[in-house]
C-alpha cells in the first residue's frame, strides 16, 4: 500500500516542481523581455517603416510582422480595426520578423510595392492569398507577384527595387531590431514600447485601453 | 538462454527486491519526460526529429513502468526494455550527429529544426541528446537490475 503512496507522491512532487519551474521561468523571461524594450526603446520605431493610421497618434501599436505567418494574417483585420475605430488616437507600425523560409523574399516584394504608394494593397492581397504561397515546408513567395500585378504597380521597376539596396537596409535593420527586442515570435505586439506577454487578441485589446487611459484620451 | 528462469508473475509483491530499481528507472523516465516537455512547451525549443523519436521511446516508459509499480508486477520490466533499448540507441546517434561525427546529410531533418543545431544544449552547455542518453541508460541498468533481482 505504502509503495503506491511513494509512487503517487513522486508523481505530484515532479509535477509541483514543473509548476514552479513554469512560474519562475516565465517571470523571468518577462522581466527580459520588457528590460530589452527599455533599454532598446529606440529599435520599436525606426524611420523608414510603414505606418497605418495618424501618424501623430498618442498610442503606436509596434507589430513585428512575418508575411509568411497565419497569427499575423488573422491578426490584420484586428488590428487594422483597432486603428480605425480610435478616431486617430491610434496608429500601427510595421515592422519584419521574416522568421519563415521564403518571408525574406515576401518582405522584399511587399517593400517594393511600398515605393510606389501600393504596400497596404499588395500586403492585403499577399495576406489574402497566404495559404497558397505560404506553405512553410514550400514556400512560394515569388507568386505574390502574380497576387499583385493588377493594383496598378510598375512591375519591371518594383522588381528592380525588390533586389535593391534601400529596400535590403530596412530587412537588415528590422532583423537586428527584432533581435535586440528578443522577438522570437510572430506576431511580436509593443504597445507605447510595452510588451504584449500574454498573447491574445483580448490582451491586446487590454494593454491598447490601457495605454489610451494613460495618455488621457475617453 | 532456453534455461532463463520466467520472471516473478505479479502478485502483491510479498519479496519484491526489483521494486527499488524498478521505480528507479520510473523516476529517470518521469523527470527526463517533464524535462523534455519543460523544454519544448515552456523554454520554447522545437524539438528536432530525432528528439521526436526519443520522446517516442521516453514517454511510455512512465505509464508502463508506473503500472508496474503500482501492481509490483516485474513483467513490466519486459515491457519497457524495448523501448528504453530504442531510445538509447537513437540518443546515442543524436549525440554522434551533434558532436559531428556523422555528418548531418544522413539525418532526416530536412524540415524543421537541425538536430545537429547548437540550440540543443540547456545553458549552453549540455548537450541535451547527452543528457537523454544519461538518462536513457540509468534507466537500463535500473532495468537489468530489477530484472536480476526479479529472477533470484
Amino acid at each position: 500500500m505504502s509503495r503506491k503512496w511513494i509512487v503517487l507522491g513522486t508523481v505530484a512532487a515532479v509535477v509541483l516542481a514543473f509548476v514552479a519551474g513554469v512560474v519562475v521561468f516565465t517571470n523571468r523571461s518577462n522581466q527580459e523581455v520588457k528590460q530589452a524594450a527599455q533599454t532598446h526603446s529606440d529599435a520599436l520605431v525606426r524611420p523608414h517603416s510603414p505606418v497605418f493610421g495618424n501618424p501623430a497618434a498618442k498610442v503606436t501599436i509596434v507589430e513585428f510582422f512575418d508575411p509568411s505567418c497565419e497569427t499575423c494574417r488573422a491578426f490584420y483585420p484586428i488590428v487594422k480595426q483597432m486603428v480605425n475605430a480610435s478616431f486617430g488616437q491610434v496608429r500601427l507600425v510595421v515592422r519584419y520578423a521574416p522568421l519563415h523560409h521564403g518571408s525574406d523574399t515576401a518582405v522584399k516584394i511587399l517593400e517594393a510595392a511600398r515605393q510606389q504608394g501600393k504596400y497596404w494593397e499588395a500586403l492585403e492581397r499577399a495576406l489574402a492569398a497566404q495559404p497558397q504561397w505560404a506553405a512553410h515546408d514550400r514556400p512560394q513567395p515569388q507568386m505574390i507577384w502574380d497576387l499583385i500585378g493588377d493594383i496598378g504597380l510598375d512591375i519591371a521597376k518594383a522588381r528592380a527595387d525588390a533586389d535593391g539596396p534601400a529596400v535590403a537596409q530596412v530587412l537588415r535593420q528590422d532583423i537586428a531590431d527584432m533581435q535586440a527586442l528578443k522577438v522570437d515570435r510572430t506576431p511580436g505586439f509593443f504597445v507605447n514600447g510595452t510588451p504584449l506577454r500574454e498573447f491574445g487578441e483580448a490582451q491586446l485589446k487590454a494593454l491598447v485601453e490601457q495605454e489610451l487611459r494613460k495618455a488621457g484620451t475617453p | 538462454m532456453s534455461r532463463e528462469q520466467p520472471v516473478t508473475p505479479h502478485g502483491n509483491g510479498r519479496s519484491a527486491a526489483f521494486w527499488m530499481p524498478l521505480f528507479l528507472a520510473w523516476l529517470l523516465a518521469l523527470l527526463a519526460t517533464a524535462g523534455a516537455l519543460f523544454l519544448g512547451e515552456v523554454m520554447g525549443k522545437t524539438p528536432c526529429v530525432l528528439c521526436w523519436y526519443q520522446r517516442i521511446a521516453m514517454f511510455p516508459l512512465v505509464p508502463v513502468l508506473g503500472v508496474g509499480l503500482f501492481a509490483s508486477d516485474a513483467r513490466s520490466v519486459r515491457y519497457a526494455m524495448p523501448l528504453a533499448g530504442l531510445g538509447w540507441g537513437i540518443a546515442a546517434y543524436h549525440l554522434l550527429v551533434f558532436w559531428g561525427v556523422v555528418t548531418e546529410g544522413l539525418v532526416p531533418c530536412g524540415k524543421g529544426l537541425s538536430c545537429a543545431d547548437a540550440d540543443v544544449q540547456v545553458a549552453g552547455v549540455v548537450p541535451i541528446p547527452l543528457l537523454s542518453l544519461a538518462a536513457f541508460t540509468g534507466i537500463l541498468v535500473a532495468l537489468w537490475m530489477a530484472r536480476g533481482r526479479a529472477r533470484t
